[in-house]
């Protein structure tokens, strides 16, 4: 995925709820699901097709100023490709 | 609260009727003892006990749920709860009407099973006509924008076509194919000299299924699921005992399993008598075989028991007579011996056409 202009969707298979039991938001699909941390479910959130990924790091960089931004670049691109994996994501361009 | 023994999944059999008469049937083999189906008030509770206690998957399943007329009603409910609802169905009685109605009051997948990709055989398997039907259905999900599983319960008259049957997904653009290994329990069991492979043909379809999943990933989930009769160990049943997931039966029976009840000397309850977190966290049937206590030798040493806890309770009961032991399908069990002496058979009858023993479920409860 090149993180220019790509701007990834979830699919609309994919249904994020909170989870009231442990605090954390769940990613529902098709008789699976994913637990999110903090991190990945405002990544998550952000996968709207609207946010390109370098926009999505931009954000995220402001939102979690103690985190280095490689970390946030690591942590964006290993749950992205995660969802991609799992066939959740829907790159738009 | 701990999330060790926490269901995220509800499986709803909503009723044990169904126009198809598959020879490996999960349903229990006296269906005309079977009492009345619970209705939609009773239903649509659960639903709602079940979310309380953590539930955020519903499965509607049967015998085949689209013949409850309070389908609609039901589905409606779920999503009200907004639970991740997956409609598992032959495809049979279904329109592109009612498909769509269901659709628009909140059902998020379709799981759709054939038995061949070849429409004589998958009638014959189906002891009724309906492949030509369950094309249309599968049609009808993806057209419909819906996310579609399909799903195949593997056996030695069908395995042979594994390329045939990931074509045939591809082609309906599925979102999933379930290439499910029967499992010998209930009808499958009673039906095992003319169902269980070889381990040749296991082999083969479970390279082909691999080749699939690496070529397919990312558009299309390819699930292969092992048979333990060829694996070494015993398959992680249900995720273990009372731990991920809750059954309901038709009759409103709460259970670990499709099968428990089917297990002697083990008491459950109806959620028509007792909430179903009371059920779930104090049941003495729930209870059974949870945790490390009731665990037997080889298990209660072994460092796999936090990954399989002993296997499936169902098939150690059905094979050895006693639920308590190690699943036989263990090649440490004491019992294993039984599972090789199927392995044995199945070779030796290569290509003898042995005939299936159908469920008869006309005599069952209707609403």
């Amino acid at each position: 995925m090149t993180l220019t202009t790509v701007r990834p969707r979830l699919s609309p298979k994919v249904r994020l709820r909170f989870d009231r039991r442990t605090g954390r938001h769940l990613l529902l699909y098709p008789e699976r699901g994913l637990e999110l941390n903090n991190t990945a479910t405002a990544i998550a959130r952000l996968c709207t097709g609207e946010w390109t990924i370098d926009e999505m790091l931009n954000h995220l960089a402001r939102a979690y100023d103690d985190v280095s931004p490689n970390e946030i670049r690591r942590e964006v691109c290993e749950f992205l490709d995660v969802l991609a994996d799992r066939g959740l994501l829907q790159a738009m361009s | 609260m701990n999330n060790e023994h926490r269901p995220y999944t509800l499986i709803a059999e909503l009723t044990y009727r169904c126009p198809l008469r598959c020879p490996y049937c999960s349903n229990p083999w006296d269906l005309a003892e079977h009492g009345n189906e619970i209705d939609t008030d009773t239903w649509l509770r659960v639903f709602h006990e079940a979310e309380e206690l953590g539930v955020v998957q519903l499965n509607l399943t049967g015998g085949e749920p689209l013949l409850r007329d309070d389908l609609e009603l039901l589905i409606e409910g779920a999503g009200k709860l907004d639970l991740y609802t997956n409609l598992i169905t032959s495809g049979i009685p279904l329109t592109f009407e009612r498909l769509s109605r269901l659709h628009t009051l909140g059902l998020d997948s379709v799981q759709v099973s054939i038995q061949s990709t070849r429409s004589s055989v998958s009638d014959r398997i189906a002891g009724a006509p309906s492949f030509n039907r369950k094309l249309d259905a599968m049609q009808w999900v993806t057209a419909l924008g819906i996310p579609l599983t399909m799903n195949v319960v593997l056996h030695r008259e069908n395995i042979s076509e594994i390329e045939e049957i990931i074509a045939l997904a591809e082609r309906v653009s599925a979102d999933r194919l379930e290439l499910a290994n029967t499992q010998y329990l209930g009808w499958a069991l009673k039906n095992r000299a003319a169902l269980l492979p070889t381990r040749e043909q296991i082999e083969r379809a479970r390279t082909v299924a691999a080749e699939a999943k690496m070529r397919l990933r990312g558009k299309m989930e390819v699930l292969f699921i092992t048979p333990d009769y060829y694996s070494e160990y015993p398959k992680s049943c249900m995720e273990g005992w009372g731990r991920r997931f809750i059954v309901v039966n038709p009759e409103g029976l709460a259970l670990p399993c499709h099968l428990a009840h089917t297990i002697s000397g083990l008491r459950f309850e109806h959620v028509t008598q007792r909430r179903l977190a009371d059920i779930w966290h104090h049941s003495a049937g729930f209870n059974r075989f949870r945790g490390d206590d009731w665990l037997p030798d080889p298990c209660r040493t072994c460092e796999r028991r936090a990954i399989d806890f002993g296997g499936c309770r169902c098939q150690t009961f059905h094979v050895m007579g006693d639920a308590d032991m190690t699943d036989p399908a263990c090649s440490l069990a004491p019992g294993h011996h039984h599972i090789e002496s199927a392995r044995t058979q199945a070779g030796r009858t290569t290509g003898i056409p042995v005939l299936f023993e159908y469920r008869t479920g006309r005599g069952c409860s209707s609403r």
